[in-house]
């Protein structure tokens, strides 16, 4: 059913767990539908240093996050945006048809975590500024 | 060798080596077509009219004609429920169903509710089981038919076939005296036959599905129980095989097979039956004792004596399936006729579970040749793998901070 790859990250997930001090986080996903992911990345001058994720998930799911966040390590933002589900997928050596939703949530948890990234730097920047006019 | 343990056998069972020794000849030299005049075909056409009383016997039939073969439970689903409707039309077009039947069931309903029959879905309880006072409410005039599976096989939870027989026994007498067509019943009994006892009279049943695969024989073998007077149509019109029943050549090596395996159980499905007991009570006892936040699916009591299921909240299943085989144990999410499903089991949904503890089941289906060592070895890697995926899940991280506030 799976590919060699899919096993093998699904067996030996890279990069699960949690950063606590997160730039940006991302959750899709419904219980209801059997798949969460959590995807977490901490961002140095544009540059994607860390991601690490949490999914609740079948088997392609779980190897569609851990493959996604190898593959933006060390991407810049701009580059880790153009990172397609098909992209996962392909680097997976594919997925069964039915599969294919897991690398869909994949880049979705991706361009949520680069969202809540960019939310945050607006509201830190924002902060700063107001910071700057009381001084 | 790394070891290998299977605990799916509410899928399919090994055949066994007794019922294989006797069904090669039928596979070599006695190969003859059963509905041939020489001796060829008399040899085999003896060969399955055995096998037909054997399994008439087993399943305490009236007349030995009362069973058909088939080529197992769907098409013996299929036969019944087809069959019943399509013969009985001009009476009526209403059919009621339990809303935890196989898909073998559950399918050819909604096909013939395209076709202009209608069907009710009864409820269950949060154990699986049907209510026979709803069944007495949703009869109608139109009803020519209710289907109730004997065993799920998803959870076990055994169904009060002979009670709802007895009450549709006293409706059908009224129906009778007023002019009205009689309801039939039909029950999928392909978990229960070979693990628990099935006699069609105690039942109460009309019709009664089973598989061979089920119990030991062979894949591609069942029968259709059809009691006497039953008013049916066939399902596959070409020769005058069974009865004019059931058209095609004979499967005399499975018939064989078949009637094999029903004599096997006949002389260990008691013993059998003990020794699954006692591991299945270790095994959720263990789980129990092991694993927090683990629900046991399924009637305490009234169940199949080798099923255990089980929800652990934050995960999901088919990743514990999957982790579970790499060490080597097999075993299934549901039915494995589901498995390339996403939508959680409807069998646990009609329980009233939770949609997103209901996608962290799995099924643990025993059988004859498992042993206390091997239900020890699941009872030490089954904790690790839970909390193993556990620690990979959002939602479990969301439920530890949640408690901890």
């Amino acid at each position: 059913m799976y590919s060699e790859k899919v096993m093998d990250h699904f067996q030996n997930p890279r990069n699960v767990g949690e950063i606590v001090d997160a730039d940006g986080v991302g959750t899709v996903g419904n219980p209801v539908c059997g798949d969460v992911m959590r995807l977490y990345i901490k961002v140095k001058d544009g540059v994607i240093s860390d991601a690490k994720f949490k999914t609740f998930g079948c088997g392609a799911a779980i190897a569609t996050s851990s493959m996604v966040t190898e593959m933006v390590k060390g991407k810049s933002i701009e580059e880790a945006l153009q990172i397609s589900n098909k992209a996962v997928a392909e680097a997976l050596d594919g997925l069964p048809p039915i599969k294919m939703h897991c690398s869909v949530l994949a880049e979705e948890a991706l361009k949520a975590a680069i969202d809540d990234y960019f939310a945050k730097a607006k509201s830190r920047m924002n902060t700063n500024e107001g910071t700057n006019k009381h001084e | 060798m790394k070891r290998r343990i299977y605990f799916d056998h509410n899928a399919t069972t090994p055949l066994d080596s007794q019922v294989l020794e006797v069904m090669l000849p039928y596979l070599k030299e006695e190969f003859g077509n059963p509905s041939s005049v020489h001796s060829f075909g008399q040899r085999t056409r003896q060969a399955i009219e055995q096998a037909r009383e054997i399994v008439a016997k087993f399943l305490n039939a009236q007349e030995v004609n009362e069973i058909v073969f088939t080529s197992g439970g769907t098409e013996s689903n299929n036969f019944a429920i087809k069959g019943i409707s399509y013969a009985n039309r001009e009476k009526g077009n209403h059919l009621i169903i339990s809303s935890i039947e196989h898909h073998a069931v559950l399918n050819v309903c909604q096909y013939l509710e395209k076709q202009g029959f209608q069907v009710t879905y009864l409820p269950v309880d949060k154990y699986g089981r049907v209510n026979p006072l709803d069944i007495e409410k949703a009869i109608k005039p139109e009803t020519i038919l209710v289907t109730i599976m004997h065993a799920n096989n998803e959870v076990g939870t055994i169904q009060p076939i002979s009670e709802i027989g007895q009450l549709l026994r006293r409706i059908n007498q009224q129906r009778v005296t007023s002019h009205q067509s009689p309801i039939y019943f039909h029950t999928d009994a392909v978990q229960t036959v070979g693990k628990v006892k099935v006699d069609v009279q105690e039942l109460n049943v009309d019709l009664l599905s089973l598989s061979a695969h089920k119990f030991y024989g062979p894949k591609g073998i069942g029968a259709l129980y059809i009691r006497k007077g039953t008013r049916i149509h066939s399902l596959l019109q070409g020769g005058h095989h069974e009865k004019n029943r059931r058209a095609g050549t004979e499967n005399v090596a499975g018939i064989v097979g078949l009637a094999e395996a029903c004599k096997l159980a006949i002389s260990e499905m008691d013993k059998e039956a003990t020794k699954l007991l006692f591991l299945r009570k270790k095994l959720e006892e263990g789980i129990n004792k092991k694993i927090p936040y683990a629900h046991s699916n399924g009637h305490p009591e009234e169940r199949l004596p080798n099923t255990v299921n089980f929800s652990f909240e934050g995960l999901e299943g088919e990743s514990l399936i999957l982790s579970l085989d790499f060490e080597g144990i097999a075993a299934s999410t549901g039915s494995a006729c589901t498995s390339g499903s996403l939508e959680p089991s409807h069998i646990l949904l009609a329980m009233g579970v939770p949609a997103e503890i209901a996608q962290g089941s799995i099924r643990f289906s025993l059988g004859r040749d498992n042993t206390e060592e091997e239900i020890d070895y699941l009872l030490e890697i089954l904790p690790k793998t839970v909390s193993r995926l556990r620690s990979m899940s959002p939602l479990w991280e969301d439920k530890l901070k949640s408690l901890k506030r």
